[in-house]
């Protein structure tokens, strides 16, 4: 009996009427968990009754804690006929389980009805008392953390990225069972979403029991779904990425309840520990343990600090860097080899991140995708989802192996999705094939990155984009050339990805958010035929996806794509592709070409006129796009990053032009583009069409910029003002004589429409982006699209958003040459063997801990090979080696540039823990937003995932404002139950949060419509930056007192 | 290709100010759209009019489901439906309940029920206000009536408190549903020069001194079950007024009473020969208009009766607003130097009130 379910009905408070004569209410309240139930007293006629009940205390296994919900129905009490239902509210209690997150659930629920949405409010605390479980083989995972956040969440260190975990369960639909013909659809309803909660409880608990096995504690991007297969069942799957996180800094001055980060840990990123290695082959820190005794970190960091001996992994790690200095390509053999040792355990090497610790991504090998189309069959055994299990694992295993010829041996923004129609399903699975850095997939810390970083010897910012494959035995034709920010390696002329920007990745101007829209017509078809119909429809579409997002990329003078998400929707009489990705212009990559038109019949007089006219219009809307999103010539951004001190330019390109000569030729083509430019050929009409489609795309207003990834490239200074949104559109497709291009207007103009739209809504917030923009796409019948689009619009400082590029240049060259003026400090340690990284990001962030730095030889070492190797190969010309000391020099001002960005997050830390509980101030608001931050604001603690379905159904279609007013009114009582979820929590906002599904089904002439919502996200703790600097003025010296005690607390 | 859906939810409630002022106008999604087109909107934005129909659609879906929150405004500040900023809230709960003069004018002293109601499609072609707008007006005047009809305390504040209204607008609708509950005629044709914000002041005056809350307020025995609504007028003081009567009906006080305002006012009114040979007529006016008050039917014609014995005898004989409060000055004050007249402080609360109201009454 491990754990003890204590829950209190405290009052309710705008009840509906339920008694027509008096117009009262005599309400009650059943309190169900598992198959025990408590209820309430009558509270006569009133519609804010105060029940004040008992603790009803239910002691229960924690396997049920994580499967079950927390059930609580009010009623309404009729002495002569049954009881009427008022409502429900569903708790998911897990927040609860672990130690790190909410002590305690309490505040006002919206009593939620199917049948007729939220009907007045109930106030409801809930405990959990967890005793210690001593049993080895328990089917419980408690404790274990769920992100929704695809990046390591902002508290947390990564101390092991363990890799990919996944699984599904299934069942029977309730909707399609025999006693739905039978029951209410109230009843109905409440079955669904009473499974689909227990199911996801179960999958999460099993994913939980993965994750312990491979002795993690937490779940990074974790996404769960649903597939509502109809006939054939319901399945829900889930994905996410096992981590070891550890707690950065413990905010103990008002979380005292939450002591797992001691002081230690929080050396832990200073101590460039070459070794934690302890941890994983100790058996003696059983992890199971850990999650129960409120300091997982104390071991860890113990064994860190004391255990400097074993250093198995060090040689290794010279090898590499030394080869690296000689030659890219031995270089990258060597990381694939140990990366390979590092994931050939893994059956998938999979990550469903999109943003990554500084160094642990490597290189970008580009996007991979599979897909598969399936024929649904009857689930038979819910206990054993094979079938389903065989499917997704055939499609990782695709994954797995287009990762392979790209050079890659992992995959990163992995995800999968599904789109079925009737009984057709295809399975999608993408993501970026990457190199990765082994240290962190072991037991390497965070802080291995600077070590990699140097002996890769390469400036930051780059790094990524270089080829990891094989030049000579390239996997498909790509124009190479020599990275246009270091000039040493290979990079592709455009890059696919779909991650985030790395937040050191070079960007020339802004971003902007890039879609490729298709329609394809397919015949109406049964089972195999239409399956295959499909099959043989998806690859013209990938092609033509492709193609138009390349096409429009060029258009927009970009080289780059990232967070790029294609969708494909099957529907009974046509497919959809949506693709939505943020274009930007990478530094490192070559300058795109034009796109050229070229005709069919050159003869022809007015045809050629008609060809060039429109090569004008494109060369002009290239030109105006670069102009807008800011995108200067290269020449200007080679002097941002390539020489912060006029002197030491000169010789840089000296350098080049020597030992580099050969190269620059082709570059200069390149840049002049012709060359290179993409030939679009007008040879039928869907060219035409293509061409014009892509002039057809309206910039957003000027003020508006708008992306798909989680920051705007190009824009840093937000403000604190956030909008987040759910917009829905349904179109009806006139049915007469529809042909592949009025469907692809169709669909062109609906999407542009919905973007004017938000634009318009949204013009009072302006200067201000759209961020995460995403849309989903569905075909609810034979000649609708429903569109649903979810972002946020964060406005940003007008001053810099006016800024031209050339301040940009200027403020970034001056604080380059003051980085430097610093760094000039220790010349000779440069030129001698000593490290020239050592004193900057430790020392000059945390001193206290630098003495204590026992990492200083890994890293001096890393450096010193890295040094000496170049030294090798220009044998003894002084002056280059000066120079390679610059270079070095330079590799180390943007670390410090880096940490410098980071800074604020690790003074916010410090600030924080004397900060005291700020929540009051903020009582009542929730912001939501899909990104993993709130601008202006520092996220001090994460209070558990919040993942919640609904389903609404109506009868009264016309009395609810028909369809337009049915989904408004049930989107706004989905956000307030999230909001009240969250504040019941503790919490004042959701990050990550993402509406995963919403299907929508309506029966006009029934006048009835039926509606199912799934979202999901991390409920949180903020506090804005601005009070946090109120606190930290108040009481600086208060700093490392908390850590301390904390650390005392553990022992 | 039609457009079946098409919504926007925001985590935090959008609100249009123009959009909420054509909705609370009255105006139908396509004349707010061409309202709003002919704005400029479009031009300024540069969206389309499909944006714009798209966008007032959805501002007037989420007006209409806050509409059943601002009926009763505290709900509106505890539901978790909408997020909206608490100026927002302020905001909604201010123009929702806002009115026009020109409506309040029509309506205001008449019986709120349904009779009045279907009277409302001749005050929408009268006054040019949409019948949709009349209707919120009148509703709201209904609903605040009706909350605030039974409850003990001052008017103002018990509509402050169910309304969470401004302190202004809370003392206009003090005036309004005081107006309504003791059915004042105000839509004579000779009245018809008056404001709202006349009768208001002479309402809230009214409340001050008149009501049942007016003696109540200065308890001398709080546990009493004085029942010191706001909106009744006291009937033993209207009973009582009748003593006033004496005034008039005693030609030695009513000649004593002049004798003492003339040779007060002598040399001091631009008129006072015109006052003086009107004197008598006046204060028989004023007070046979008090004596009056017992009969329901009189109370309500109490504006009809000053205006008709008072301000329009002045204003034939066109009378500064100064002399007319230099004589009301005198007329109250020598009543005290009446010997023979006992009923001093049922004078002055009388007189108090009237005094105020006449001067605000008193203008072209």
């Amino acid at each position: 009996m491990p754990g003890k379910l204590k829950v209190k009905i405290v009052a309710g408070r705008h009840l509906p009427v339920m008694d027509r004569a008096s117009d009262l209410t005599d309400a009650f309240v059943e309190v169900k968990f598992g198959n025990t139930t408590f209820k309430t007293d009558v509270y006569l006629k009133s519609l804010n009754p105060q029940w004040n009940s008992e603790w009803f205390k239910f002691e229960v296994d924690d396997e049920d804690l994580q499967d079950e919900p927390l059930q609580i129905t009010v009623l309404d009490h009729d002495t002569y006929s049954a009881n009427d239902a008022i409502g429900k509210v569903y708790i998911d209690i897990d927040p609860l389980l672990y130690s790190e997150a909410a002590t305690v659930i309490s505040g006002w629920f919206p009593i939620y009805d199917t049948i007729h949405g939220i009907r007045g409010e109930i106030n409801v605390v809930v405990k959990v008392d967890l005793f210690n479980d001593l049993n080895r083989f328990r089917q419980s995972s408690c404790g274990v953390k769920f992100f929704c956040t695809t990046s390591i969440p902002k508290c947390y260190r990564a101390v092991i990225i363990h890799g990919f975990v996944e699984e599904l369960v299934v069942n029977e639909d309730p909707e399609y069972q025999w006693i739905d013909r039978i029951r209410t659809p109230r009843a109905s309803n409440e079955a669904r979403q009473r499974l689909i909660s227990l199911m996801s409880g179960e999958l999460q608990r099993k994913i939980g029991l993965k994750v312990l096995e491979m002795r993690g504690n937490a779940v990074v991007g974790y996404l769960q779904c649903f597939d509502l297969e109809g006939e054939s069942g319901l399945v829900v799957r889930a994905i996410g990425t096992a981590c070891t996180l550890d707690k950065l800094s413990s905010p103990a001055a008002f979380l005292p309840a939450c002591n797992s980060p001691s002081k230690e840990m929080k050396e832990i990123p200073f101590n460039e520990d070459p070794n934690p290695n302890t941890h994983s082959s100790g058996p003696s820190t059983p992890l199971k343990n850990q999650t129960y005794s409120f300091s997982p970190s104390k071991s860890y960091s113990r064994q860190s600090s004391s255990s400097d001996t074993d250093l198995s992994l060090t040689p290794k790690t010279g090898m590499g860097s030394g080869s690296a200095g000689k030659e890219g390509g031995p270089f990258k053999a060597l990381l694939r080899q140990q990366t390979q040792s590092a994931l050939e355990q893994r059956e998938f090497p999979f990550f469903t991140l999109t943003a990554f610790p500084p160094g642990f991504l490597v290189h970008v090998g580009g996007v991979v995708s599979a897909r598969s189309v399936k024929l649904l069959d009857r689930i038979h055994n819910p206990d054993e989802p094979e079938t389903r299990d065989a499917w997704w694992a055939e499609i990782r295993q695709e994954i797995k192996s287009h990762a392979k010829a790209l050079g890659c041996h992992a995959v990163v923004g992995y995800s999968e999705s599904t789109s079925i129609c009737e009984e057709v399903c295809i399975l999608s699975a993408s993501g970026t094939a990457a190199v990765l850095n082994p240290r962190f997939l072991q037991d390497g810390t965070v802080e291995g990155c600077l070590e990699q970083r140097l002996e890769e010897n390469l400036p930051a910012g780059c790094g990524f984009c270089h080829i990891p494959y094989d030049e000579l035995n390239m996997p498909f034709p790509a124009h190479l050339t020599y990275c246009y920010n270091c000039r040493k390696q290979k990079v592709p002329d455009v890059l696919f990805t779909t991650i985030d920007l790395p937040t050191d990745a070079t960007v020339i101007g802004k971003g902007c958010l890039i879609q490729a829209r298709l329609c394809r017509l397919k015949k109406k078809a049964q089972a195999e035929a239409n399956a295959t119909a499909i099959s043989n429809l998806l690859p013209f579409m990938e092609y033509e996806v492709h193609t138009q997002l390349m096409n429009k990329l060029k258009l927009k003078g970009m080289n780059a794509l990232f967070g790029l998400r294609i969708q494909i929707t099957v529907g009974e009489n046509m497919l959809m592709g949506l693709a939505s990705a943020t274009g930007v212009y990478l530094a490192a990559l070559p300058t795109p070409g034009g796109i050229q038109i070229a005709g069919k019949t050159p003869n022809d007089g007015s045809y050629e006129q008609h060809i060039s006219h429109m090569q004008k219009k494109i060369n002009d809307t290239i030109a105006k796009n670069k102009e807008l999103y800011e995108i200067t010539p290269p020449e200007i951004s080679e002097e941002i990053i390539g020489s912060p001190i006029p002197e030491p330019r000169q010789r840089s390109r000296l350098l080049r032009s020597q030992s580099e000569s050969s190269d620059e030729v082709t570059e200069l083509d390149l840049s002049h583009g012709k060359k290179d430019a993409f030939v679009l050929e007008i040879d039928d009409t869907d060219a035409m069409e293509d061409v014009h489609s892509l002039l057809t795309d309206v910039p957003p207003p000027s003020g508006f910029y708008s992306c798909n990834t989680e920051i705007m490239p190009g824009i840093n200074n937000w403000t604190s003002e956030i909008q987040m949104f759910t917009s829905v559109r349904v179109i009806r497709l006139s049915s007469l004589n529809l042909t592949n291009q009025a469907l692809n207007k169709n669909f062109n103009d609906l999407c542009e429409n919905l973007l004017k739209s938000l634009y318009f809504k949204l013009r009072s917030m302006i200067p201000c982006c759209l961020c995460h923009v995403n849309f989903t796409v569905s075909l609810p019948e034979d000649e609708l699209i429903q569109v649903t689009v979810t972002a946020v619009a964060i406005t940003f400082d007008k001053n810099q958003a006016l800024q031209t590029t050339k301040i940009h240049v200027e403020k970034s060259l001056q604080r380059a040459s003051t980085d430097n003026e610093e760094l000039l400090q220790f010349p000779l340690e440069l030129c001698s063997d000593s490290l020239p990284s050592h004193p900057f990001p430790p020392a000059k962030e945390h001193l206290e801990s630098a003495s204590s730095n026992s990492g200083i030889p890994a890293a001096q070492r890393a450096a010193s090979v890295d040094y000496s190797s170049f030294a090798d190969r220009c044998s003894g010309w002084i002056e280059l080696i000066k120079l390679k000391a610059q270079t070095i020099r330079r590799g180390s001002m943007k670390t410090t540039v880096t940490v410098e960005k980071a800074s604020p997050m690790g003074e916010g830390n410090f600030r924080n823990r004397s900060a005291p509980p700020c929540a009051n101030s903020t009582v009542g608001v929730v912001k939501m937003t899909p990104l993993s931050f709130i601008p202006g604001a520092k996220i001090t603690k994460y209070l558990g995932i919040i993942n919640m379905f609904f389903i609404r159904e109506t009868t009264s279609l016309r009395e609810e404002g028909g369809v337009s007013g049915f989904l408004h009114a049930f989107i706004a009582e989905v956000f307030a139950m999230v909001r009240a979820h969250v504040a019941a929590l503790g919490g004042n906002a959701v990050v990550s949060y993402i509406m995963k599904q919403c299907v929508f089904m309506e029966n006009p002439n029934k006048n009835q419509a039926q509606c199912l919502i799934n979202v999901s996200g991390d409920a949180v703790v903020f506090v804005r930056e601005s009070e946090l600097e109120v606190v930290s003025t108040q009481q600086p010296t208060a700093n490392c007192q908390p850590s301390c005690t904390g650390g005392e607390v553990t022992t | 290709m039609t457009s079946e859906l098409d919504i926007f939810v925001g985590n935090t409630t959008l609100i249009d100010e123009d959009v909420y002022r054509l909705w609370l106008d009255g105006y139908s999604v396509s004349d707010a759209v061409a309202l709003r087109v002919r704005s400029g909107i479009l031009e300024q934005t540069g969206a389309t009019a499909a944006v714009l129909q798209s966008d007032t659609m959805d501002h007037y879906r989420t007006f209409h489901m806050l509409e059943r929150l601002l009926h009763a405004p505290p709900k509106l500040l505890h539901q978790l439906i909408f997020q909206i900023p608490p100026s927002r809230q302020a905001l909604l709960i201010e123009r929702y309940y806002a009115f026009d003069e020109a409506f309040v004018r029509e309506v205001l002293g008449k019986k709120l029920s349904k009779g009045t109601k279907k009277d409302l499609d001749d005050i929408s072609t009268k006054t040019g206000i949409t019948l949709k707008s009349c209707r919120r007006q009148f509703d709201n005047f209904k609903r605040v009536f009706k909350v605030v009809e039974e409850m003990r305390g001052s008017l103002v504040d018990n509509i402050q408190q169910h309304f969470l209204l401004s302190d202004r607008l809370a003392r206009d609708y003090a005036a309004i549903v005081f107006f309504a509950n003791n059915r004042f005629e105000t839509g004579k044709k000779k009245l018809q020069y008056l404001s709202f914000g006349d009768f208001a002041f002479c309402a809230e005056l009214m409340i001050q001194n008149w009501t049942l809350g007016a003696v109540g307020e200065a308890p001398t025995d709080p546990d009493s079950q004085v029942d010191d609504m706001d909106m009744d007028l006291d009937k033993e003081f209207l009973q009582d007024l009748k003593e006033l009567k004496v005034l008039v009906a005693d030609k030695d006080l009513l000649d004593l009473h002049k004798s003492l305002v003339c040779t007060a006012l002598r040399g001091k009114l631009g008129v006072f020969s015109e006052m003086e040979a009107n004197f008598k007529n006046l204060s028989r006016g004023l007070v046979n208009v008090a004596a009056k008050l017992t009969h329901n039917k009189d109370v309500r014609d109490l504006f009809v009766d000053l205006v008709e014995k008072f301000v329009e005898p002045c204003r034939s004989d066109h009378w500064p607003l100064s002399d007319v409060r230099l004589f009301l000055n005198q007329y109250s004050a020598s009543v005290h130097s009446l010997d023979g007249f006992r009923h001093q402080a049922l004078w002055d609360r009388y007189m108090g009130t009237l005094h105020g109201c006449l001067l605000r009454l008193y203008h072209d």
